[in-house]
C-alpha cells in the first residue's frame, strides 16, 4: 500500500535506543515515579478540599468520580521509559500514572481534571477520558475497551513504515473481558507492534483476584495467542527489563507481547471508597514500592538526602504549577455544552 | 461540499456497483482510505459491499477480519485517530450488540471528550433490514438506535446514484458516518428484485452532502416521509394512488443524522398530511422524531392525524407471512395513505 508522507516518526536507529539499567535511566525512574505519586498526592487534596459536609461526590472544583494509582508508579514509569512521545498509550480508568510517566502535559492535563477550557478536552472529557494527540496518550473508562483502539494505532504506525508502538494498558479484571481476547488474537495474528500491559491490582474494585480468575498468571493466557507473556512483581527495574523485551520486539516487527505486572492499588478503586472489603488495608502502605526504591538507591550510592529534596522539590513545583494553572483557567461556557459531538 | 450540479455522463448500475465505485474512486483518491471487515476480501462482502475490490487494490488495503468486532471496530478508530480513513464493515445491524462499546462509546465520543482535539474520520458500513425471513437477529434496521447516540452520523441511501454520492461524503467526512444499507435495495441476484435498484448513476465523482432530504415524487394531498428500501414501496403505492386523484409527496430521507428537518417541514406546510413509513421498530425511534419535527414547530400545520407505518414493537418474525405482516409493506402503507386524505 502507498502511504501520504510520514509524518515525524522514530527511526530505526531508535529501536536499539539504550536499555541498559544505567544510573541514569535509574534516577530517570525513580523521579517519573515521585513524579507520579506527587501528582496523585495534590490531586486527593484538591479532591477532597471542598467535597463536605460529609463527602457529596459531586461537589467541589474537582466533581466526579476519581480513581487514583498510587502504588502502580513502578508499572507506568518502567513501561513509559522506552517509550517516546511518537509512541501511543491507551490507559485505563485510573490513568494518570502513564499520563506523567509518557509526557502528558501537566497543565493541560490537570485543567481537564477540573473541568476547565484549558483543559486537554476543554472540560468535555474529565480524568476517565484524556486525549492528548501531542504524544498519542488516551485513555476509556470502559474495562479492556481501550486494547481496540490501540490495535489501529499500532496498525497506522506500521502502514506508515516507523518504528512507533502502541502499548495498551488494563487492570487484571480486564482480562477477562472478550475485548482483551479479541484484541491479542488479532494483534498476534497481524503481527501488529503492540505491547499489552496488565496491571495485576489484585482487586477488581472489590472482588479479589482469587474469585474472579481461573489461573494466577494473566501472562499464561499469552501462549493462547502464541506471543510472549511475562509476570513481573511490582519492582519498577524487573517492570522496567520486561518491557524492553517486548518493546523491543514490537519494534522490530515480530509482534505483540503480554506484560502483566503484580501491582498494588494503595488508595480506594475510587475516592470514598472505605475498602471494608479489603482485609490487608492495614499492611498497604508496607508495600509502598517508592520509598523501597528510594531506599535501594541510596544504599547504592545514587540518592542522598540532598537529592531526594531536590527531586521532590522539583515535582512539588511543577505539579503545583499545573494546580494553579488548573485552577486559575476558564470554566467552559455552558452556552458551548453542545459544541464538540462533530468535527 | 454541494450536490454535484454539472450535467454528467451516467450508464446503470446497480447500488451494490455504485456504493463500490465510491469507495473505489476514493480509495485512488486517498492512499488513507482502506476497507477491513468479514468476508469483504476475496467473498466481496455478503452483500456486495466490496465487489472487485480486493483484486483492484490487494490484501493490504482490503482486509479480512477474524470475527472479531470489537477489536477490528477499535482498529477502525485508533487508525482514524492517527489520520487513516478507515471504512469497517460490520456484516449485520444487528451484530451491533457484539461491539457497540466501541461504536458509542468510543468512536463516537473521542471528538466530543477531547474538545475537538481528536477526529475519527472513519465509516462503519452495515447490511440492515428483513423480508426474506432471515429472522429476529439478521432482519433489523436499527437505524433510530444509532442515530439516537450523539457522535455518528446516519446515512440511509435508496437508490444507485444516492448510494455513490452519499458514501463519497461518508469517506471524506471528518466525523465518524454510520453507512447502513438495506439488503433490498442492493440489487443482489439472490434476492427479490426492484426496479430502483439499478438506474442511473453519474460516472467520475459524485458527491451527496450529508443532510439534504430529496423529494424523490412532488405531490400535494399528503407526504410520505420515508428512507431506504421503504422509499420504493412509497413510490410503488403513490403510483398506483395517482389515478384515483390522490397525489402523494415522497420524502426520502437519505439521511437521519443529520436530519433535514427543513424538508420535512417544508412538505408538510405544504400537504397538512403526514404519513411515516419506517422499516425500524416504531416506538422512540425515527417515525416519532419526523412527527415531534412537525408538532416541535407548530402542530397547526397538520390538517389530520399522522399516520405511522413501522414496525410494531415485535421482534421480526421469521414465517413469510408473519414477517409480511409487520414490515411496512405496500398495503400498509396505502392504507395509511387513503386514511389521510
Amino acid at each position: 500500500m502507498t502511504t501520504e508522507a510520514a509524518p515525524q516518526t522514530s527511526t530505526p536507529e531508535d529501536v536499539a535506543r539504550p536499555e541498559a539499567l544505567t544510573p541514569e535511566v535509574r534516577l530517570k525512574l525513580y523521579e517519573t515515579m515521585v513524579l507520579s505519586r506527587t501528582y496523585e498526592e495534590a490531586i486527593l487534596r484538591e479532591y477532597h478540599a471542598d467535597k463536605g459536609p460529609g463527602f457529596d461526590i459531586g461537589k467541589g472544583l474537582v466533581p466526579g468520580e476519581m480513581h487514583l494509582s498510587a502504588g502502580q508508579e513502578p508499572v507506568a514509569a518502567g513501561v513509559c521509559a522506552h517509550l517516546s512521545t511518537d509512541d501511543a498509550v491507551t490507559a485505563t480508568h485510573r490513568p494518570h500514572h502513564f499520563a506523567v510517566a509518557h509526557g502528558v502535559d501537566l497543565k493541560k492535563m490537570t485543567a481537564e481534571i477540573f473541568g476547565r477550557e484549558t483543559g486537554l478536552g476543554k472540560g468535555r472529557g474529565g480524568h476517565m477520558h484524556l486525549f492528548d494527540p501531542d504524544t498519542h496518550f488516551s485513555c476509556s473508562g470502559i474495562i479492556a475497551e481501550g486494547y481496540p483502539p490501540a490495535l489501529g494505532q499500532a496498525f497506522a504506525f506500521k502502514r506508515r513504515g516507523t518504528t512507533d508502538i502502541a502499548v495498551a494498558v488494563t487492570g487484571e479484571g480486564a482480562a477477562n473481558q472478550g475485548a482483551f481476547h479479541e484484541s491479542l488474537n488479532l494483534a498476534a495474528s497481524w503481527k501488529l507492534p503492540v505491547v499489552f500491559v496488565v496491571e495485576d491490582n489484585e482487586w477488581g474494585i472489590s472482588v479479589p483476584r482469587s474469585a474472579s480468575t481461573a489461573i494466577a498468571s494473566n501472562a499464561d493466557r499469552a501462549a493462547a495467542y502464541g506471543i510472549p507473556g511475562e509476570r513481573v512483581e511490582n519492582d519498577v527495574e524487573a517492570v522496567y527489563d520486561a518491557a524492553a523485551r517486548a518493546v523491543r520486539r514490537a519494534r522490530a516487527g515480530e509482534g505483540p507481547s503480554l506484560l502483566e505486572v503484580h501491582t498494588l492499588r494503595m488508595w480506594g478503586h475510587f475516592e470514598g471508597d472505605a475498602q471494608g472489603y479489603r482485609p490487608e488495608l492495614a499492611d498497604v502502605n508496607k508495600h509502598d514500592p517508592i520509598p523501597a526504591y528510594e531506599q535501594r538507591l541510596r544504599d547504592e550510592g545514587l540518592l542522598d538526602d540532598d537529592k531526594v529534596d531536590e527531586v521532590k522539590r522539583l515535582c512539588s513545583s511543577a505539579v503545583e504549577d499545573a494546580v494553579t494553572f488548573a485552577k486559575g483557567s476558564a470554566i467552559p461556557d455552558p452556552s458551548t455544552a453542545t459544541h464538540y459531538v462533530f468535527a | 461540499m454541494t450536490m454535484t450540479e454539472a450535467p454528467q455522463a451516467t450508464r446503470r448500475l446497480s447500488t451494490s456497483k455504485a456504493m463500490v465505485e465510491a469507495i473505489a474512486q476514493e480509495m485512488e483518491r486517498d492512499p488513507s482510505v482502506f476497507y477491513l471487515g468479514e468476508d469483504v476480501g476475496a467473498y466481496g462482502g455478503i452483500f456486495s459491499s466490496t465487489t472487485g475490490l480486493l483484486d483492484r487494490f490487494g490484501p493490504e488495503r482490503i482486509i479480512d477480519t477474524p470475527i472479531s468486532e470489537t477489536a477490528f471496530i477499535g482498529l477502525g478508530i485508533g487508525a482514524a485517530v492517527e489520520g487513516m480513513r478507515p471504512i469497517v464493515e460490520v456484516m449485520f445491524t444487528d451484530f451491533m450488540g457484539v461491539c457497540l462499546d466501541q461504536l458509542y462509546n468510543h468512536m463516537a465520543k473521542i471528538h466530543f471528550e477531547s474538545g475537538g482535539n481528536v477526529k475519527v474520520p472513519m465509516v462503519v458500513t452495515m447490511a440492515a433490514g428483513g423480508g426474506y425471513s432471515d429472522g429476529a437477529q439478521h432482519s433489523q434496521c436499527l437505524w433510530g438506535t444509532f442515530a439516537h447516540l450523539p457522535g455518528m452520523k446516519v446515512v440511509v441511501p435508496s437508490n444507485p446514484a444516492d448510494a455513490k454520492g452519499l458514501m463519497t461524503s461518508a469517506i471524506r467526512d471528518d466525523s465518524p458516518v454510520v453507512y447502513i444499507f438495506h439488503k433490498g435495495i442492493m440489487g443482489l441476484a439472490w434476492m427479490a428484485k426492484n426496479p430502483r435498484n439499478v438506474d442511473e448513476v453519474p460516472e467520475g465523482e459524485h458527491v451527496v452532502p450529508l443532510g439534504k432530504a430529496n423529494v424523490v415524487r412532488t405531490g400535494s394531498d399528503v407526504t410520505v416521509v420515508t428512507l431506504s428500501l421503504s422509499v420504493h414501496h412509497a413510490l410503488d403505492v403513490a403510483e398506483k394512488l395517482a389515478p384515483e386523484g390522490i397525489d402523494v409527496e415522497v420524502l426520502d430521507l437519505r439521511s437521519l443524522v443529520p436530519l433535514d428537518r427543513e424538508a420535512i417541514l417544508e412538505s408538510v406546510g405544504k400537504t397538512g398530511r403526514l404519513v411515516v413509513v419506517d422499516e425500524d421498530y416504531q416506538s422512540f425511534g425515527v417515525s416519532g422524531e419526523v412527527v415531534a419535527t412537525i408538532t416541535d414547530h407548530d402542530p397547526g400545520m397538520l390538517r389530520v392525524p399522522v399516520k405511522r407505518v413501522a414496525v410494531p414493537d415485535v421482534p421480526i418474525p421469521y414465517a413469510h407471512d408473519l414477517e409480511y405482516a409487520v414490515l411496512p409493506r405496500h398495503d400498509r402503507i396505502e392504507a395509511a395513505i387513503r386514511a389521510s386524505v
